[in-house]
């Protein structure tokens, strides 16, 4: 069985270590806080925030404190807030363990696109560059197909890139990969999926 | 030197022209000067260009600009959730400058400490790399981004003293110090205008040497997306 959604985001929490400052993505990334588990994970919110706690009670919601997706969340004791240009200076300075992002589009080069569909989706990249060019590791996790069956990791990116040569490692519902020389590697297969099975599945090179 | 005002529109009384560029902070509808905006609308000034990280709603922050069709040109990171936007886009009505969300901070930033020229990684190898200056450091390349240098800031912030010098709350501080700075002139709007020596001078975020004029008013405060969890 293909994982899902949550055990996508388990998999993914799996990568976080004791200590790590984490910036977490929209949609499936941000499921990956609720597998962190005992660690000590600091998570960015790269609008201006570390420490960024749970959605908020009803009634506690705060106009003032809202998360990258413009979500109302809360803060901890150790949260502390700043600027938009200290944020993406920590991004970009590297002080960012890792991220985790969703992805319409990956490659065996580590090419990563989630920002537009020419002529049909021009919502923008928001912090999406910043982190993929600045973080210690990019970690993408997405579905491997899209709906029509079709691969997402390919030998070559399609769309619009958020970055070349970018991403880590891709943990999708069949599995883990990571980008090596040459192409991508099997590093996990999901519980009852066959070797075979992520190849069929995979446009790019598995080596 | 004076800097309250009584209102948003006198505030910005002789600062506005037709064809201007504004740096607006805010992000999202959390931190955005509402208060002048409405006044910019009022004004009817036209073809702005506006350097701000989204573009608001269709009736809400710049999203009223949108509809009184005063705006030229945005430069933003993501405008996802206006649909006169969009609309406007597509059929070629406004010019649309995107911005990686930490370049434009950056760009912000640099405009304001004088500074016309960065080098950055973000963007290296994308659509946004594409007629900008490249630069190897160090066995790395990087691109070249400019500084904004733009002919009004209009920010919020949450306290301020007379003389300007500013606190924000929470996350609403985002893109407000570095649209600041940006601009050769800054209107601040705040909730709470104090006296000088009733803030902290180790707790000022952004100092009054910034801000030219300063007002105090009622902010509606929109949240965007209400997210909350179960009731424990």
């Amino acid at each position: 069985m293909p994982w899902d959604r949550n055990q996508m985001a388990a998999r993914a929490a799996e990568e976080l270590e004791d200590g790590m400052y984490v910036n977490l993505g929209i949609g499936i990334p941000t499921l990956v806080a609720n597998y962190v588990g005992d660690k000590d994970i600091t998570l960015q919110s790269e609008n201006g925030m570390l420490g960024m706690g749970p959605f908020p009670y009803e009634g506690e919601e705060d106009p003032d404190l809202i998360n990258a997706g413009k979500q109302t969340i809360t803060e901890l004791p150790k949260t502390a807030y700043f600027d938009s240009a200290m944020s993406f200076g920590m991004i970009r300075g590297g002080k960012i363990a890792a991220a985790v992002l969703g992805a319409m589009e990956v490659d065996e080069k580590g090419d990563l696109a989630n920002w537009m569909i020419p002529g049909k989706l021009v919502k923008g990249m928001g912090g999406a560059m910043d982190l993929v060019a600045g973080v210690g590791r990019v970690i993408v996790v997405m579905d491997h197909q899209n709906k029509h069956g079709e691969s997402k990791v390919l030998k070559t990116c399609t769309l619009p890139l958020t970055g070349a040569g970018v991403v880590n490692r891709i943990i999708t519902n069949l599995g883990v990969l990571d980008v090596v020389e040459g192409g991508l590697k099997i590093v996990e297969l999901a519980d009852g999926v066959t070797e075979q099975e992520m190849r069929d599945a995979t446009e790019a090179t598995i080596v | 030197m004076k800097k309250v005002y009584g209102s948003a529109a006198e505030a910005l009384d002789g600062l506005l022209f037709d064809g201007m560029q504004i740096a607006a902070g805010g992000f999202g509808l959390c931190g955005i000067p509402e208060l002048l905006l409405d006044a910019i609308k009022e004004a009817g000034t036209k073809d702005l260009t506006f350097a701000s990280n989204n573009a608001g709603v269709d009736d809400f922050g710049i999203g009223i600009l949108l509809q009184s069709k005063q705006v030229k040109k945005m430069i933003s990171s993501y405008v996802g959730e206006n649909a006169e936007f969009m609309r406007q886009y597509l059929s070629g009505e406004l010019e649309l400058e995107f911005n990686p969300q930490g370049t434009l901070a950056e760009r912000m930033r640099a405009g304001g400490a004088g500074i016309p020229g960065f080098y950055t990684k973000t963007g290296v190898g994308t659509q946004i790399a594409e007629g900008k200056e490249h630069k190897d450091f160090k066995g790395e390349t990087y691109i070249m981004e400019e500084g904004i240098f733009a002919d009004l800031s209009i920010v919020k912030a949450w306290k301020a003293d007379t003389t300007g010098n500013a606190i924000f709350r929470k996350t609403a501080r985002n893109f407000n110090p570095p649209a600041a700075m940006c601009g050769k002139v800054c209107v601040m709007e705040v909730e709470e205008i104090v006296e000088p020596g009733e803030l902290d001078p180790d707790h000022i975020h952004l100092p009054g040497i910034y801000v030219h004029r300063l007002i105090q008013g009622e902010h509606e405060k929109r949240i965007e997306k209400v997210t909350t969890r179960p009731a424990a």
